[in-house]
């Protein structure tokens, strides 16, 4: 066991205890904390592969911007306890298989597909963290398009939001 | 000892932290004595004055008190996250200080050489920005855990208040970004060497092109940390505390803690990014300013020992006279040669830092508070659209610029 | 130093989308299940992260963002439509928003 190895595994165990508290948690606060949990270490994994920024960004806009609103609205809305209804019988006996396959049908492809005995070094070495530049230069040339999409798509929303939450006059 | 060899960076490191903790600290708890002492002197008062001389003991006073002070917790509580509340918001102000460099030299610690910073990021901007934002945590899960209406309303308030500025604060930095071309603290400080060309005796800072920004930054700084004239989150006529109404002993201190550690924070960042950061604004052909620190240290030692002997009696004259003689020991080291280019960055730093606090203060002092209403349309209406204006203005100024940048 | 293979990021980007599914069909909470929404985009985010790592191509990076991008929008709509049913039916359990159900 190495150290990148040490640090994964626990990155990975954090953010799978987090995933699981996120479903076994009964208070809907407690849920978000525990997925907020999750995108951390998810942050700490980004940085392993090198991906820095996106690991910043991961952090401001995941955990300090949309989890916030979560939080926000739990807070706003005082929402308690969940409760527990036993409406749908299908979720339970055709959910559950149903899940864990999917699971284990992703985890195989993944695990089995060609790409994944590639080291996650790839062409690089070890430790080249991605620069900002580069990645700035593929948003803006490459992608250009997209990225000027997806600021219509935020001013849409923007304006969903807002006319759903406002109150009837 | 072997482990020490083959970890070396990682024991350095570690030295690092423990020293830059002992002096945060200090730091955080004289920032409070000196609050209010400069408050009490713009209302007239004297402010701390009866434990120890100029009440320096004053911060350990408090210490000892909130130690021994009961520590409540309400009925209906969310026992978990009310204790993890304030131990989340103290943490994660302290852990931002550990991305600040504090000068460009280079010490020796343990036979490794090593920078005056903890950890040097290529987008150390950026990490802060990530830590400062979830800091609205501690705030928000206060109020929620409490279990009690105040904070409830404390926390939303607050948590509004720290999102809806947070866009502000980062925009209104993005021009300097623009500007150094960098998000690493050390290249934006090298950045600002220099003078203007056609104004050779001002200073290449971002401050001058980027005023508007500055203003900006401070203000939504002012914002971020719920601090006069925008603590609406605390506003005790209207919450009785805010968010932190039901804390009490030291989880109330840890509180108060990372608010002056977030203060702290702020400072520095805009030291580095707008002040020029390590740089002394003189010309470097004024070698005497080198003495500079030594000078102010000796003086002070003098001011106080003449204090000591005319002023103070009893004990506060045996504290004064300690402090006189560890100010003239340090004196006296700022003036060995090995030391005198390892301390510059740090003084003039730490100068413009204590600057910005001051001012910090001085609006605390003389601001009344803000209405919610007025609050939110100044952030959104007033500083957002001004910052972006600001940023599409040094957009616009690097792609057809009037002057040649480098003089 | 060794350095750990892109298929161990696979296979918990993998886990983390199957929990995500799960707590997706068995919370009851609206909000709790936009959240786990939130875990799936993590989940895919992670496996863009590791195949743009593998391949030493940039594009996975810049879909993080289209992904975060989307996610956000996704949020504040969301959130809207959750306090909107708030304040219809004072409920935040799905089984009591059901006038769709068949």
């Amino acid at each position: 066991m190495t150290l990148p190895f040490i640090l994964f595994f626990v990155l990975a165990l954090t953010a799978i205890g987090g995933a699981l508290l996120l479903i076994l948690a009964r208070e809907p606060i407690h849920s978000a904390l525990s997925l907020i949990l999750v995108m951390m270490s998810l942050a700490g994994l980004y940085l392993m592969l090198g991906a820095e920024f996106v690991a910043a960004v991961q952090i401001i806009v995941y955990a300090g911007a949309i989890m916030v609103l979560f939080v926000f609205v739990i807070m706003l809305l005082n929402a308690g306890v969940e409760e527990r209804t036993e409406y749908s019988k299908i979720a339970k006996y055709v959910g559950i298989p149903l899940g864990l396959l999917l699971l284990l049908d992703l985890a195989h492809g993944m695990a089995h597909s060609l790409m994944g005995r590639a080291p996650a070094n790839g062409a690089g070495s070890a430790n080249v963290m991605v620069s900002t530049r580069d990645l700035s230069l593929q948003l803006f040339q490459k992608y250009l398009f997209p990225f000027e999409a997806t600021s219509i798509l935020i001013l849409i929303a923007i304006l969903g939001a807002l006319v759903l939450a406002k109150r009837d006059e | 000892m072997e482990f020490v060899t083959q970890h070396a960076v990682l024991v350095v490191s570690l030295v690092k932290i423990v020293i830059l903790l002992f002096l945060t600290l200090t730091t955080l708890a004289y920032l409070t004595w000196f609050e209010r002492k400069v408050v009490a002197h713009i209302q007239s008062r004297w402010g701390p004055y009866y434990v120890g001389a100029h009440g320096l003991l004053q911060p350990l006073a408090d210490g000892l008190k909130f130690l021994f002070k009961e520590d409540v917790t309400p009925p209906g509580a969310d026992k978990f996250l009310y204790i993890f509340a304030p131990f989340l918001a103290l943490s994660l102000a302290l852990t931002t200080i550990a991305l600040i460099p504090f000068g460009p030299a280079t010490i020796t610690i343990l036979g490794q050489p090593t920078q005056l910073i903890v950890a040097d990021v290529n987008i150390g901007l950026m990490f802060v920005f990530a830590i400062t934002s979830i800091g609205v945590y501690g705030v928000a899960l206060a109020g929620w855990s409490s279990n009690s209406k105040y904070p409830l309303l404390g926390g939303l308030r607050s948590s509004a208040q720290m999102i809806s500025y947070e866009v502000a604060l980062t925009l209104s930095v993005v021009g300097v970004v623009l500007l150094a071309g960098t998000l690493n603290f050390n290249e934006m400080v090298s950045d600002q060497v220099g003078y203007y060309r056609y104004f050779p005796f001002i200073p290449r800072w971002h401050l001058f092109p980027q005023i508007i920004g500055f203003l900006c930054y401070f203000t939504s700084a002012i914002a971020e940390t719920n601090r006069v004239p925008f603590d609406l989150p605390e506003a005790e006529t209207e919450l009785v505390a805010g968010f932190h109404t039901e804390y009490s002993s030291f989880k109330f201190a840890m509180f108060f803690m990372a608010e002056y550690a977030n203060m702290l924070t702020v400072s520095f960042l805009a030291t580095i990014l707008f002040l020029g950061g390590w740089l002394s604004p003189f010309p470097e052909s004024w070698t005497f300013l080198q003495y500079l620190p030594a000078v102010v240290l000796l003086g002070l030692g003098v001011y106080l020992a003449y204090d000591a002997v005319m002023g103070a009696t009893g004990i506060g004259r045996i504290q004064l006279i300690v402090i006189t003689c560890g100010a003239l020991v340090l004196g006296v080291l700022c003036l060995l040669p090995a030391v005198i280019p390892i301390i510059q960055g740090p003084f003039w730093f730490l100068l413009k830092v204590g600057g910005l606090l001051f001012f910090y203060v001085w609006t605390r002092g003389t601001l009344p508070r803000f209405r919610y209403d007025q609050l939110m349309s100044l952030g959104w209406k007033l500083l957002l659209p001004v910052s972006l204006a600001n940023l599409v203005g040094t957009a616009l100024w690097i792609i057809f610029p009037l002057f040649v940048k480098h003089g | 130093m060794s350095v750990v293979p892109v298929s161990y990021y696979l296979v918990l980007s993998a886990i983390l989308f199957g929990l995500g599914v799960v707590a997706f069909v068995f919370k009851r909470n609206i909000i709790t299940i936009l959240m786990a929404i939130e875990l799936m985009l993590n989940a895919v985010n992670l496996a863009f992260v590791a195949f743009a790592r593998a391949w030493a191509q940039l594009d996975g990076l810049v879909f993080v963002f289209f992904v975060i991008v989307v996610a956000a929008a996704e949020a504040a709509v969301g959130l809207a439509i959750v306090i909107r049913i708030y304040q219809n039916r004072q409920t935040l359990n799905i089984e009591r928003v059901n006038l769709l159900k068949f």
